[in-house]
């Protein structure tokens, strides 16, 4: 009786396996993560939202907001400006650091402390903090979207909300934009049909 | 030259060279690489997300502090429709204006449902000129092919343009408890029912009585 060998040739699984890694590799695309999680409502509309040229304002379910813009060169003139009103210096690591983050929720009284952090730090001040504040008093929500519209006329508005966050808050961010000229804004939502992600 | 085997004098001729040039087998044992192949795949799938968010577009209306009383575009009350937003996905709605002087309208409660505020949207759109349907006729034709995407939305423009002042009006009103998911539905109703004007405002105190009323009911 031949004895037949236990090992089966692999080579074709192998092949596809690695073809698969070759097309998830290729697809994916790396964002940095996200300084809140937003868990979006779904809408009929079938607008896609833009990766580039895009000032967007996320608002979670505890309604703090946080605010991001694409593009480095943009973020580090916006950051520049914003630290010529707040008085504050960013050096050099900072504003590197500044371009290559994601959103950010964090006030300016803390943002020099917010830069020089590591991840996890990061990740506890952002846990403490209430986001941008957007009281009318102290309202520096207004500034980061006054400057964004300056330095980037051009870019889209879109607002990300949770589906928790209050109408009240919405309402003070439309405002806000509304404020600053701008009356065309999208809201970003998921697919009617693929409500989880 | 006994370091160096060439093994052209070495080989299988000779005895104790046997284990040397035993042929070695061409395989490698690849479990490490596919092992880590699967690895990278499963990483991979599990990081990549395929739906990209969807938007949609709302337009405001510019804020103008000076803007007079007069200059104010002012709606045919006959043909608004007022939604009322509110906590726990309820909405009321009514007709009209609600006016202290006046018996205030009474509210109807509703929901986000297809049976809820989408039919008694549909209803009252069809009743001013058929506009839903007509809109949604359009809409098929454009979708089958048989007219132009432009074309279709030249028509409905028109269309909307002549009737302006006879079609629905909607205010949608969300008070101070509803949340944003409330609004992006009732925005997405707008939508899918072809309402061509709509506003986004908010609740005066007059209509947070009236919801308050209605709730204790």
């Amino acid at each position: 009786m031949p004895k037949n060998s236990p090992s089966i040739d692999m080579t074709p699984m192998v092949d596809l396996a690695f073809l698969l890694v070759t097309f998830f590799m290729l697809i994916s695309q790396f964002r940095a993560e996200e300084a809140a999680v937003v868990d979006m409502p779904s809408s009929v509309s079938d607008l896609k939202i833009p990766d580039k040229d895009l000032m967007m304002i996320l608002v979670d379910k505890e309604d703090h907001i946080y605010f991001t813009i694409t593009g480095q060169e943009t973020r580090l003139k916006v950051l520049n400006k914003m630290g010529e009103k707040y008085k504050v210096v960013f050096n050099e690591e900072q504003q590197k650091e500044f371009s290559n983050m994601a959103s950010f929720g964090i006030p300016m009284s803390q943002m020099k402390e917010y830069l020089s952090a590591g991840s996890t730090e990061r990740k506890k001040m952002q846990e403490k903090s209430e986001g941008i504040p957007s009281d009318s008093t102290a309202c520096e929500l207004c500034d980061w979207v006054f400057y964004g519209r300056i330095n980037a006329p051009t870019f889209r508005v879109a607002i990300k909300g949770d589906q928790q966050t209050s109408y009240p808050k919405i309402r003070r961010v439309m405002d806000v934009l509304q404020d600053k000229k701008v009356n065309r804004f999208n809201l970003i939502t998921n697919m009617e049909t693929g409500t989880a992600e | 030259m006994a370091e160096v085997n060439t093994g052209d004098d070495g080989g299988g001729k000779k005895k104790h060279g046997k284990q040397r040039a035993k042929k070695s087998s061409t395989r490698i044992d690849m479990t490490p690489m596919v092992d880590l192949g699967f690895l990278l795949l499963t990483f991979f799938i599990l990081t990549t997300t395929f739906n990209k968010p969807q938007a949609m577009e709302i337009n405001m209306p510019i804020k103008d502090d000076k803007l007079q009383e007069k200059d104010k575009n002012k709606v045919p009350a006959n043909h608004t429709l007022n939604i009322l937003l509110t906590d726990k996905n309820v909405v009321y709605w009514y007709f009209g204006v609600a006016d202290p002087a006046k018996a205030l309208p009474s509210l109807t409660k509703t929901n986000y449902s297809k049976d809820g505020i989408r039919k008694v949207l549909i209803d009252e759109n069809n009743k001013r000129h058929n506009a839903f349907t007509q809109i949604e006729t359009w809409k098929k034709e454009a979708s089958e092919g048989k007219m132009e995407e432009v074309e279709m939305k030249e028509k409905i423009k028109v269309f909307r343009e002549t009737n302006k002042m006879s079609s629905l009006i909607v205010l949608l009103k969300p008070d101070k408890e509803s949340n944003y998911k409330n609004i992006v539905d009732a925005l997405d109703e707008m939508a899918i029912c072809n309402i061509g004007s709509y506003a986004l405002l908010e609740s005066n105190d007059l209509e947070n009585q009236m919801i308050a009323n209605a709730n204790t009911y």
